[in-house]
Order: C-alpha cells, then sequence, then structure tokens
C-alpha cells in the first residue's frame, strides 16, 4: 500500500507540487495523467524514493520512506520495478545483461538459473531469442519491453511506469496497454502508469489521478472521469488548447 | 563585483562539500559493500591496459628530452656521466608520476565523467537506483580502486621507459660513456625516489576517478552538460594533480629529510 500525505515539491522557485495526498491499495492499477510538466514523472519519481519531498510524507507499506537515506531505500526499492520514459537501459549491456542485472549480485542462483529467467521475463513481453541484442539495435517499443522485463524479473510488488506509450506508434502503445495488463493480471503486482494517452489511461487503470495547477484535481474510476463535464477535465480529455497557448 | 567574487567563493565551496559527501559514500562503500571483482578487472584494464600507449610515449619523449637538454648543460662543465642519474631522479620524483597523472587525467578523466554524465542524463543511474543498487558501489567504487592500482604501475612503466630511452639517446647518439652513465645513475637513485613516485601516482589516481565520476554524477543536462562535465573533469583533475603535487615535494620531502 502506498499513502502520499500532503506533498510539496519545488525545483528552485519553481512549485511543481502542493499538498499532494492520495492513496494506493494493493493490487490496485492506477493512472495519474495531467499536462506535461504537470508534476506526474516528478509524482512517480516520489514514491520510488527517486526524489526526496520538500514537505509532507510518501509511506510505502506504512514505512516513510522520505527521510531514508539512500541506503536504506535500497531495502524499500526491492518492492517496486519501474520502467523508464526512455526505457534507461544499460547501452555497453546486452539485453539479456540488462534484465539479469537485479541478480548480479546473487550468488544463491546460478548461471543456468538467471538464464532461464531471463528468457521468461522476455517471454512475457514477446521478445524470445533477443538475449544478445544491444539495445542500440533495439526499436522504440523493444527497449520499453526489455525495460518492462528488467522491472519485473524479480517479481516486485508494485510496478511503475513512467509514460510507457510515448513516442510510440498507436498499434505498438496497444501492446504496451496489453503487456501492462498482462503483467498486473499474471503477477498480481500494483501498477502505477504515467501517461498523456487517454486510451491508454481508460485501457490500463481501474483507477484515475488527475493532476492539475500542482494538486490532485480529480481521484476516481476512469468511467466517471470519462463521463466528468468538468471544464478542466474536459478540456484534457478531449486536448483542446485555450486561445491564449495557440498565441504564445 | 563583490557580489560576483561571493557567488564564486559559494559555488567552490559547495563543489568542495558535494566532493566530500562522495568521498564519504564512498568509504562507506568500502566499509560495507563487497567488491565485484569483474567489474574492478574491466575498469583496471580501461583505466590501466587501455592508457598504456599514452603513458608510455610520453616516458619514452620526456626520457629522451630531459637526457639531451640536461647533456647540453652538463657538458659544460665535463658531468656528462651525471645526465642519466638527473633524469632518473627528475622522473622518479615528479616527472613520472605527474605526466602520467595528467596524460590519464585528460583520457580516463574524461572518458568517466562521459559515460556516468551520459547515464545520468539518461536516466540510467535513477534505473540503477530503482534496481536496489548504490551508484556509488556500482559506478564510483570499481573506478576509484582501479584508478589507485594502475596509476602506480603506469607511472613506474613511464619512469623506466623514460630512463631507458634517456640511456639509449645518451650513449648512441650523445655518444657518453655508458658504464659510468649507468653507475652515477644508480648511486643517486635512491629507494625513497622510487617509493615518493609511487605514493605520488597512487594520490593522483584517487584525484582523478573522483573528479571525473563526481563531474559524471552532477553533471547538467542534455548534451550540453554532459561536454562541461567532461571539460570540467579534466581541468579540474590537472589544475588538482598540479597543486596538490607542490604540497606532497615539500611534505614528502620534510618526511624524507627526517627519515
Amino acid at each position: 500500500m502506498i499513502e502520499v500525505r500532503h506533498l510539496q515539491k519545488s525545483f528552485g522557485a519553481n512549485k511543481i507540487l502542493d499538498d499532494v495526498s492520495f492513496r494506493i491499495e494493493n493490487g490496485e492499477s492506477v493512472v495519474i495523467i495531467g499536462r506535461s510538466g504537470g508534476g506526474k514523472s516528478v509524482l512517480l519519481k516520489h514514491l520510488v524514493g527517486l526524489l526526496q519531498p520538500d514537505a509532507g510524507e510518501v509511506l510505502v507499506d506504512g514505512e516513510n520512506i522520505g527521510p531514508m537515506n539512500e541506503r536504506q531505500l535500497l531495502r524499500v526499492r526491492r518492492k517496486f520495478g519501474m520502467v523508464f520514459q526512455g526505457a534507461a537501459l544499460f547501452d555497453s549491456m546486452t539485453v539479456a545483461e540488462n534484465v539479469a542485472f537485479a541478480f548480479r549480485r546473487h550468488k544463491n542462483l546460478t548461471a543456468d538459473e538467471i538464464a532461464r529467467r531471463v528468457a521468461a521475463a522476455l517471454d512475457m513481453v514477446d521478445l524470445p531469442g533477443t538475449q544478445n541484442i544491444k539495445p542500440a539495435e533495439l526499436s522504440g517499443g523493444m527497449r520499453k519491453r526489455v525495460g518492462l522485463a528488467r522491472a519485473i524479473i524479480y517479481e516486485p510488488q508494485i510496478v511503475l511506469y513512467d509514460e510507457p506509450t510515448t513516442g510510440l506508434d498507436p498499434i505498438v502503445s496497444d501492446s504496451i496497454d496489453k503487456l501492462i495488463i498482462r503483467v498486473r493480471d499474471h503477477l498480481k503486482v500494483t501498477s502505477i502508469v504515467v501517461t498523456h494517452d487517454m486510451r491508454s489511461a481508460r485501457r490500463v487503470g481501474n483507477h484515475v489521478l488527475m493532476l492539475h495547477d500542482k494538486k490532485v484535481y480529480a481521484n476516481c474510476t476512469p468511467e466517471s472521469l470519462f463521463a466528468s463535464q468538468d471544464p478542466i477535465v474536459r478540456q484534457f480529455i478531449d486536448g483542446v488548447a485555450d486561445e491564449k497557448e495557440i498565441l504564445y | 563585483m563583490n557580489l560576483l567574487v561571493n557567488k564564486r567563493i559559494n559555488y567552490v565551496l559547495f563543489e568542495l562539500g558535494q566532493i566530500s559527501f562522495l568521498a564519504r559514500d564512498i568509504l562507506l562503500s568500502l566499509l560495507t559493500f563487497k567488491i565485484v571483482w569483474r567489474d574492478l578487472l574491466f575498469q583496471i584494464y580501461s583505466i590501466g591496459v587501455k592508457s598504456q600507449a599514452v603513458v608510455l610515449v610520453t616516458g619514452a619523449f620526456t626520457g629522451m628530452v630531459l637526457g639531451a637538454q640536461t647533456y647540453f648543460q652538463f657538458h659544460k662543465v665535463k658531468m656528462d656521466t651525471a645526465t642519466l642519474a638527473v633524469v632518473s631522479v627528475s622522473l622518479c620524483d615528479e616527472l613520472g608520476p605527474v605526466l602520467t597523472a595528467l596524460m590519464v587525467a585528460g583520457r580516463v578523466g574524461a572518458s568517466i565523467a562521459a559515460e556516468i554524465g551520459t547515464m545520468r542524463v539518461t536516466e540510467q543511474i535513477d534505473a540503477l537506483r530503482t534496481l536496489a543498487t548504490h551508484p556509488v558501489d556500482y559506478l564510483v567504487v570499481p573506478r576509484i580502486i582501479a584508478a589507485h592500482i594502475a596509476l602506480p604501475l603506469l607511472a613506474m612503466e613511464s619512469i623506466v621507459i623514460g630512463i631507458g630511452s634517456s640511456y639509449m639517446v645518451g650513449v648512441h647518439i650523445l655518444g657518453i660513456e655508458p658504464t659510468y652513465l649507468w653507475d652515477n645513475m644508480l648511486k643517486y637513485t635512491h629507494d625513497v625516489d622510487v617509493m615518493i613516485g609511487l605514493v605520488k601516482a597512487f594520490i593522483y589516481g584517487g584525484i582523478i576517478a573522483l573528479i571525473g565520476c563526481y563531474k559524471g554524477l552532477t553533471c547538467g543536462l542534455g548534451a550540453e552538460g554532459v561536454g562541461l562535465a567532461t571539460t570540467e573533469a579534466v581541468v579540474y583533475s590537472s589544475i588538482t594533480i598540479l597543486i596538490t603535487n607542490f604540497f606532497l615535494t615539500l611534505v614528502m620531502g620534510k618526511l624524507v629529510g627526517l627519515l
């Protein structure tokens, strides 16, 4: 269970998050939406301790991770897997080495066992037989799949996705959505997905958090969000720019 | 003007504080973290073995030029056979470790800052952290240890090749009598000269890796940030080596005098 209480974060004079509070139960699939630069990725990074709040608390299974130092956070992060916007694969390593990275210091696993788990994770993301390829040789969609395989191989309780379909064509985006659902259902993980993609939000989430003006503006089911007549919610869902934004 | 100076002083103090925190994390890691030997060997190969060509060429030509210049001056006072002794002591105490460190700072310091900086801007360091791996354990510690091991070895290679090439120039081009040349070199070069060179090179190895890693870990975003981090890593390492060398020379000279 993740709980965020009165979270505040600024970068210099620029306030990004102001008094953000919400709670995510185990097994939920939550989509975080909001405008570009609205603090979605910043919020996601707070959940795994990659950023520390200026004020407020982030509780993971009841533990406040805000005051923890980097070494204490390593223990908490074993509960998480994270898929980055640009996949963030280690480019000096092969796909297999990337996926097996979490096991590199596990002395109790044999090389054969690690290879078997890597093959199973790559099968799950529909990339069998790509073990010896370098990340530079992969397409954008394939890189994200490898990133997902790397995030799930050690069977985390919570998987975070930072804009998993950004920059991909609709068909590849659809396949990534299906993968997120497959991982959620097969591994019974809590999924938290940051996205701009409304189709993806409707499909993968059973709960939606909308950030607007540095705060949580909506916290509801996808059905009620898409049925909402609130002008700010409608504007975001329909993708309509203000006159002011067209001019400038 | 005052504001600008204050800002600059604050910036320097901030950077020194950040490097101190990094040094603390490294010490903590060395005390608690088990070294992955494969990573360490790879870094020794990358820092040490791959730097050999540039270090050997630098050592050889420095030895030859130093030998020739010393001969030109000593020949005037009929002290030709003392040439190699001067070359040997100069290379062991100062030129060997310092020139080796400057060459390695250019090659390895830049490469460390660029590699870690690129990892930072492409979120690979965040990915490491989410995979429950401390960036200092995985990226910094193997490079620091490898540089501490590699630099003394490279400096020794540079010194040996420098003395060897100076001997060849002295005997075969300048016509100095080889027996006395060699004998004087052995007579005036002491164990302590070699030790000073080794200790200096060991310290410079740490400086190069520490500044390279720090600049990479704290680099700004984008290609410009990586470029700036790389340049600063080389400039700061080189300046730190030259300044440290002065103080080390004084301190070690004093210690040797006391001994």
